[in-house]
């Protein structure tokens, strides 16, 4: 028999065995992507060419880099919560479930990390030139 | 384990709704943007790997099936993103009600056509125009 209080009974925790976190970093990541994500996009039609040059000077602009990096973060964020939520609903014995959510939640972990990177290293190699012209300019 | 057994999707065996199909098609956009997030990243990676890597991505990213992937990636993102409003407005109690959110859910599915199409002409007319032009 065991000691321990039914705490988690009293807490409501239902299948999923945890309690609101995952619903609230749901919303949180949504609430987010309302703003990044339309920005994004808006951004690129406005931008109107994503050839080398102007879409690479695009995205070393501080805030370009700094949202950029952020859409990226919370995309992937998002998609793995949500991602969860489908493989849990859909996939009844536990081992494939834990194995079929550990190889998504990689591979986007391996996305963001990547796309962030890019953006960094972008971000870092663009930026000198503005300041090497600037610097030589005058 | 018996519970293993148990259908751990009931909702999927009520009646057929129309705000049913509403709904599964939000899981199904997510799903499909999910995976087409890979494009997103190789096409940042692309621009990170300097410029001949990044025309070669681009020339890829242009071919008429992706471009197609790129159009069904924006009729699920505008769907999803309304819908998803529709989610947080109901997340605080708010549309709840059967004529509201019929309402809303019908906005949402035409508006998400609109969106898509005005976009993709903003899209080919900003992009297109320039050498540059986008695999949009
Ligand atoms: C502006 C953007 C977005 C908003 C406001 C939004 C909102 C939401 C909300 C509120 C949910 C939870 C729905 C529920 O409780 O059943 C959700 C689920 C989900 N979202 Fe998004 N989302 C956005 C963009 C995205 C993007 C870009 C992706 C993928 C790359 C994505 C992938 C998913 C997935 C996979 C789910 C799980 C679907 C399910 O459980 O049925 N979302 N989204």
């Amino acid at each position: 028999m065991s000691l321990r209080s039914p705490l988690s009974k009293v807490l409501g925790l239902g299948a999923a065995k945890q309690g609101s976190h995952h619903w609230w970093s749901q919303r949180i990541s949504s609430v987010a992507l309302t703003f990044l994500a339309p920005w994004f996009l808006l951004s690129l039609i406005n931008l109107g060419d994503v050839g080398y040059a102007s879409f690479t000077s695009w995205i070393a602009s501080p805030i370009n880099s700094v949202l950029l990096s952020l859409l990226i973060v919370a995309l992937s964020y998002h998609a793995q919560l949500g991602m969860q939520v489908v493989v849990e609903d859909y996939i009844a014995n536990k081992v494939v479930r834990m194995i079929t959510s550990l190889i998504i939640n990689s591979a986007l972990l391996l996305l963001a990390v990547i796309g962030v990177l890019a953006i960094l290293r972008i971000a870092l190699s663009v930026a000198p030139a503005i300041q090497f012209q600037m610097g030589t300019g005058s | 384990m018996t519970s293993n057994e148990r259908p751990l999707s009931p909702f999927l065996h009520y009646r057929w709704q129309y705000t049913n199909t509403l709904s599964i098609l939000h899981r199904l956009t997510g799903v499909f943007m999910t995976l087409g997030l890979v494009l997103v990243v190789y096409w940042l990676a692309a621009a990170a790997a300097g410029e001949e890597n990044y025309d070669l991505a681009l020339d890829l990213l242009r071919m008429p099936f992706i471009k197609f992937v790129w159009f069904t990636w924006l009729l699920s993102f505008y769907y999803h993103f309304l819908n998803g409003i529709r989610h947080l407005f109901w997340d605080i109690g708010l549309g709840f009600e059967r004529r509201v959110a019929r309402t809303t859910g019908w906005l949402v599915f035409i508006s998400s056509i609109a969106l898509t199409v005005l976009t993709w002409m903003c899209i080919s007319v900003r992009l297109y125009a320039s050498d540059n032009g986008a695999f949009l």
